[in-house]
């Protein structure tokens, strides 16, 4: 929520912060449309595929990021979505099922109702429970796909064949994969943006700063938070297909805690109150990564201090160095 | 029968050792209200510490003792560089800040000890079993450490219980604002904490390297189950997180143990195996939510508001 | 005065083409090495790095007259990690040939990324039973065996000592799975139990053992590969079964645990396809120089991986250091036509190599080091059991 300007310098130098952000976030996109073209050119084909990770997971983090920065709900659990929509699309796989007009809505379904399971049980607590339970569903996901030994246990599974579209579109096409992908990840961030500013995410977002003031008002908040976090939970489903896709191999790994912790970082990363904050931490984290261990032979000494510096120093991740937005 | 003395004993072992985690885990976060990621890290470096020292006074004891020391010490230099910037902010800035530090820990171990881990051997004494009942052995290493671990439990109790800085820790567990506002040199009183805690934590990963290896990232598995101990005890409170660690550790031993078998009455042989491991591997979990639901603040909660 | 005159000139012209030729056609030979550096199991790791390097020593740092360059990666045992390190040598390193694998899990995570760009590849240990049979490449090679084999002499071992009832314990992944049912093929007796840990991080097998003794079985079989052979004998020792319920093994006790159990891994047999005595020409060049260059003894991942050195070598010289035509290296490497560590070296259809099994134990030597002797062979010519499942004819 943006506080609007009295004075008229102030609202001129406020609407500049708002024309920065939207310049920055629209060369973030033309940047990443780009990718394709330079990795045809430099013959860089681990380029293409470092982005297309880049996109899907912060289609992921976006996900977390509708219930965690807008609604206050810290979910340390998230990465279960992904691992249930990328099993979806790998034991459909397996079992000869390979048109991804079933696998995906299976993927986004399968999901969406994990969401809306975990969410009734756990949206009753607050804080640290509610982490700490979110974390709990999703060990328990982590260990059932551990015990499927009919598809890989704790070894994982191979996807021979990425799901089928026809003649649609051919996904083996790493180029096509990735623009879809891209495609997908405009289309979440406008959705996102669309619930947020609706009136059903005015209540989310006034539920996380003072519940018993909109139940009191006559909302009731319990199933609010409840339909956002199964929209959340069905989008990182889908995120979780487009993984299983990209990566050829799915194994209970995708949903350990520590995937989960990525996740948080990633949105926190970013800035948790916008847009294209989880877009910009995904980047920021993974290219950092990827960097600093082709750089030297211990990344993390320089990647832990810099993720302890964002969170001693930023307030509102690396969106917020723009300001201009409250934080609250 | 002895077979289920035996696991028993396993599993009170486990929680004890759980135990020594989550004391510091849970004084951590009921009094500096600090997620503390990096806790895993300390019971690592105890470990690492242990194995160097060992090697170095040729003596188990003594470098275990060192260890001790050292973790203390890192721990509270921890506390006041880096931790205390941390408190008051919210606990997504706790999970980002503490999840570098846990992988800053990881990579600084790489560096100095290699990525090839370390062994701590034990004196040859220790590797025996040793006949506690007819017909029943046991490894007399995890007897000592059930006993050295209660030791130290009574230990910490008596420092709770009947210290003034043990009065101090539990008002900070119950209402933070109001220590502070008696004058209480709340900032050693935190740094004395964390110290604590880093300690139990690498007095943990000692005992336990004997048995399992010294290796980087040993702490991630054990510091979930820290965490569910933590919940299920009741945020803040010693005397929680004893019968939690306890209820936690032989749950996990017995479900491991016994879930199979009774699956088994149902099922064929390999689907009781595979889903009796994935049902006992998510015992504690199934326990930590039943708790939630019957008491939402855990068994003995600390804080009264 | 003396002027250069033009044929100096285009004699010097003609002489930099074909130096420049030559220097197009010095191809450096990429290899991506692939295996565990990290944790316990890092010591497995090093001691195929090692020989590896031994062996480029030995032919001089050149396979098929070319130079060579060697990319290490950590898999960190887990096949995610393998897979995409196996991305990364194919993708963005652009390799020759991809060496390794340790854990038959990773391999199999792995496979498809290298038989889909024909990587030509050359497995030092993983045996996955699937990697035999129905997913076995004409560009993937083995210089190891499959899981079942090393077991299932082992299970004709216990035939010869007349245990009647066996516990099995081994790790919940692709090879544990494979190595207890490998036992199954050959034990006559009876299985009176079985127990799969989760695998890497469960290091504490006070449960497993217990419930092994609680059925009373005349023997136990276990598999535990790296660190966690030395955690369970050691425990197993602890626990007080040594001398009450014997133990045969599988890849548990070798050149690299041995050093840290010393006493308590004699009379605990296992079986091999390589010991370190073996007598052949080879093998005696290789134990002693890798003795004299690191002061230890090697182990069989070792011996394994010094003879992908061979085994490349005489493909590239075979195809005269062209690589392009993978027709032509296939056929090459399947010749098999280099001086193994283990004697004679020859494929099956399915790449696998068909080969002896020998009962090993461990001795203590009079210096009071510890080593690994043959005792006697166990089983000849052994062809793994999955080849019929491999299309390759």
């Amino acid at each position: 929520m943006n506080p609007r300007p009295k004075s008229g310098m102030a609202k001129a130098w406020y609407a500049g912060l708002v024309r920065l952000r939207v310049a920055i976030n629209v060369g973030l996109v033309v940047l990443l449309v780009f990718i394709p073209v330079y990795a045809a050119a430099t013959g860089d084909a681990f380029a293409l595929t470092l982005f297309t990770r880049v996109v899907i997971l912060a289609m992921a983090a976006l996900s977390l990021n509708l219930i965690m920065g807008f609604g206050g709900m810290v979910s340390f659990g998230h990465a279960a979505y992904l691992g249930i929509g990328g099993y979806a699309v790998g034991i459909l796989a397996k079992e000869g099922i390979g048109s991804g007009f079933v696998q995906w809505p299976v993927a986004v379904a399968a999901s969406a109702f994990y969401a809306l399971v975990v969410g009734a049980l756990s949206l009753r607590t607050r804080g640290v429970y509610f982490i700490m339970i979110t974390l709990a569903f999703a060990q328990m996901i982590y260990y059932v796909a551990i015990g499927l030994d009919p598809y890989g246990g704790d070894d994982g599974l191979t996807i021979y064949h990425r799901s089928q579209f026809g003649n649609l579109v051919n996904l083996n096409n790493k180029t096509l994969f990735y623009y879809l992908c891209l495609v997908l990840l405009l289309a979440s961030i406008y959705l996102v943006w669309r619930i947020v500013n609706s009136r059903f995410g005015m209540v989310i977002q006034g539920a996380r700063s003072n519940e018993r003031r909109m139940s009191a008002i006559g909302f009731p908040t319990f199933r609010y938070r409840l339909v956002c976090f199964v929209i959340a939970g069905a989008m990182c489903g889908l995120a979780g297909a487009l993984l299983a896709n990209h990566t050829n191999f799915i194994s209970p790994a995708m949903m350990h805690w520590t995937r989960s912790g990525d996740l948080i970082v990633m949105a926190v990363l970013g800035g948790m109150q916008a847009m294209f904050g989880p877009l910009i931490g995904a980047l920021t984290y993974l290219l950092l990564e990827e960097g600093l261990s082709r750089v030297t032979e211990f990344p993390n000494l320089i990647l832990g201090p810099v993720l302890l510096l964002v969170a001693i120093s930023f307030r509102g991740g690396i969106d917020g160095l723009i300001g201009g937005v409250r934080r609250g | 029968m002895l077979y289920f003395i035996e696991q028993c004993l396993n599993g009170i072992q486990l929680g004890m050792l759980l135990f020594m985690l989550a004391a510091g885990l849970t004084l951590i976060f009921g009094i500096m209200d600090l997620v503390n990621l990096a806790h895993g890290s300390l019971y690592m470096l105890g470990a690492y510490f242990a194995a160097t020292f060992a090697q170095w006074t040729d003596s188990f004891v003594f470098g275990a003792i060192l260890a001790l020391g050292a973790t203390a010490i890192v721990g509270m230099a921890l506390e006041v560089v880096v931790i205390r910037r941390l408190y008051g902010r919210s606990h997504l800035d706790h999970v980002l800040g503490t999840f570098g530090l846990l992988l800053f820990f990881n990579e600084l171990v790489r560096l100095i000890w290699g990525p090839a881990g370390l062994t701590l051997s034990l004196p040859s004494e220790m590797l025996n079993a040793v006949q506690i009942l007819p017909g029943l052995f046991y490894p007399l290493y995890r007897l000592v450490i059930i006993a050295v671990t209660l030791v130290v439990a009574l230990f910490l109790y008596f420092i709770i219980m009947r210290t003034r800085l043990g009065m101090l820790i539990r008002a900070g567990a119950s209402n933070r604002e109001m220590v502070g506002a008696l004058g209480i040199n709340i900032k050693l009183l935190y740094t004395l904490v964390f110290g604590l805690g880093a300690a139990l934590a690498g007095f943990a990963g000692l005992m336990q390297a004997p048995i399992l290896t010294v290796q980087i990232g040993m702490g991630e598995n054990i510091l979930i189950a820290a965490f569910v101990v933590v919940t299920i005890g009741g945020i803040g409170s010693i005397r929680g997180a004893f019968v939690a660690s306890l209820l936690v550790g032989l749950a996990d031993t017995i479900g491991r143990t016994f879930v199979p078998d009774l699956l088994h009455v149902f099922l064929s042989e390999a689907a009781s195996s595979s889903l009796g491991r994935a049902v006992s591997s998510m015992m504690i979990y199934v326990v930590m939510a039943l708790v939630l639901i019957v008491r939402p603040e855990g068994l003995f909660p600390a804080t009264s508001k | 005065m003396r002027v250069v005159s033009w044929r100096t000139i285009v004699s010097a012209a003609v002489c930099a083409l074909v130096a420049g030729q030559a220097m197009a056609q010095d191809k450096t030979i990429k290899i991506g090495f692939i295996s565990t550096f990290s944790g316990p199991a890092a010591a497995i790791g090093n001691d195929m790095k090692n020989s590896f390097e031994l062996g480029l020593d030995h032919y001089g740092r050149k396979l098929g007259g070319l130079p060579v360059a060697v990319i290490y990666a950590d898999d960190q045992i887990k096949p995610e990690v393998g897979v995409q390190k196996t991305q990364e040598f194919i993708e963005s390193d652009h390799v020759d040939f991809v060496v390794g694998y340790i854990w038959s899990n990773v391999l199999l995570a792995s496979l498809k990324p290298l038989v889909d760009s024909k990587t030509m590849t050359v497995v030092t240990n993983a045996g996955a039973s699937q990697f035999a049979g129905q997913l076995c490449s004409p560009y993937a090679f083995s210089t190891s065996w499959q899981n079942d084999q090393t077991p299932a002499a082992v299970g004709r071992y216990m035939n010869q000592k007349g245990v009647k009832t066996a516990f099995l314990i081994g790790p919940n992944y692709a090879a544990g799975k494979d190595m207890l049912a490998g036992v199954q093929t050959t034990f006559k007796g009876q299985i009176v139990g079985q127990e799969l840990t989760r695998w890497p991080d469960q290091l504490d097998f006070s449960a497993e053992l217990s419930k092994a003794r609680a059925t009373q079985p005349d023997a136990i079989f276990a598999f535990y590969p790296g660190g966690a052979g030395v955690q369970f004998v050691t425990q197993y020792a602890q626990a007080g079964l040594k001398g009450q319920i014997p133990l045969y093994t599988a890849f548990t006790i070798d050149g690299l645990s041995l050093p840290r159990l010393k006493d308590l891994a004699i009379g605990v047999p296992g079986a091999q396809e390589w010991v370190a005595d073996l007598p052949n020409a080879a093998n005696k060049k290789f134990v002693a120089d890798y003795k004299a260059k690191y002061n230890a003894t090697p182990s069989f991942y070792g011996a394994q991986t010094y003879d992908a050195v061979g085994l490349i070598d005489s493909a590239v010289t075979a195809v005269k250091g062209d690589l392009t035509d993978k027709e032509d290296m296939r056929k090459e490497m399947e010749k098999a036509d280099f001086q193994s560590v283990r004697g004679g070296f020859k494929f099956g259809n399915n790449h696998i190599p068909i080969q002896n099994f020998y009962l090993q134990d461990a001795v203590k030597n009079p210096d009071g080091s510890y080593s690994l002797h043959t005792v006697a062979t166990i089983v000849k010519d052994d062809q793994d059991r999955f080849h019929d499942q491999c299309p390759m004819k």
